[in-house]
């Protein structure tokens, strides 16, 4: 099924604020097996440099996985969310996120594109905090394999 | 962001320690919980044989968290990270069998950059096989 191309381009209104706690924060860490200091002790993240305790590197994603999901359930997109796979990921950090932020996303969609039978969608969030600043941004290819082709993957 | 690792110490080719990292179901249950991803195939056998898949598979981002603590576990500060980007090429398959499946991950310094950054390429493997493909990371050193 191809995707209508007339959503190439857009973007879409910034979501709700996400309120980053340090609870959260330490619950994604250990979740990962991650023990730094710096992602539960504010002491130990003051000490390099942050205000308080940061979250891991790829912890962005819960928070833009979620707006990106209003973006791709969209049936006028005509992406089937039943077969899609998550293709590649990647984020550019301005800082990093930390505990008292208030996230807002604001998702584009940078691309669509069939090849051979499945769908390509490049999704951008772009991460803003309280203040206004961009925080991160992450790029997100979603695949949506032709129907014989296999299974999914991540 | 202070990186205990200064930028003057290491040459493209220096090698990061590299990280074993188990996985179990209790594993992907705990990711799931903490990320917000339920998607069964990541805790429900019998979803993830019925699309096709050989078992229970781990989160590509659960991977891709796994990964980038070599970086961060090699500069100190998990807050130097200014870029960091993967494929998913092979899913991670995680049996019911008490021992799960290990990610191992190792990193080299691949370029040095401008201000005071590298890049630091990543394999990640599993069972044999490479896991993520063009694993990159950008850090800034000390």
């Amino acid at each position: 099924m191809a995707l209508d191309q007339s959503f190439v381009g857009r973007s879409y209104p910034p979501t709700a604020p996400y309120e980053v706690g340090r609870e959260k924060i330490r619950e994604f860490a250990e979740a990962i097996g991650e023990t730094a200091a710096a992602h539960t002790d504010p002491e130990a993240a003051k000490a390099l440099g942050h205000p308080d305790v940061i979250a891991p590197p790829t912890f962005v994603f819960t928070i833009t996985y979620r707006a990106a999901g209003e973006v791709i359930a969209d049936p006028k997109l005509g992406l089937d969310f039943g077969r899609v796979v998550h293709g590649s990921q990647r984020f550019a950090y301005v800082r990093p996120v930390r505990a008292g932020d208030r996230l807002t996303v604001t998702s584009t969609i940078e691309a669509a594109t069939t090849r051979a039978g499945s769908d390509f969608v490049d999704l951008r969030g772009d991460v803003h905090d309280a203040s206004g600043e961009l925080v991160a941004t992450a790029w997100m290819k979603l695949v949506a394999r032709a129907a014989d082709d296999g299974a999914a993957e991540a | 962001m202070t990186a205990k690792i200064g930028y003057d110490e290491v040459e493209v080719g220096t090698e990061l320690p590299a990280g074993t990292f188990p996985v179990t179901r209790d594993t992907l249950v705990r990711y799931a919980g903490a990320s917000g991803d339920f998607n069964p195939i990541h805790w429900n056998e019998r979803f993830a044989t019925e699309v096709g898949l050989p078992d229970v598979i781990a989160h590509g981002m659960f991977t891709m968290a796994e990964a980038i603590r070599v970086v961060t576990d090699w500069t100190g500060d998990p807050g130097a990270v200014v870029e960091y980007g993967v494929r998913f090429t092979k899913p991670v398959v995680v049996p019911n069998d008490g021992r799960g499946a290990v990610v191992e991950v190792s990193g080299k310094v691949a370029e040095k950059l401008a201000d005071r950054q590298v890049r630091v390429d990543i394999t990640a493997t599993s069972g044999g096989q490479k896991v993520l493909g063009m694993a990159r990371a950008v850090v800034r050193l000390g």
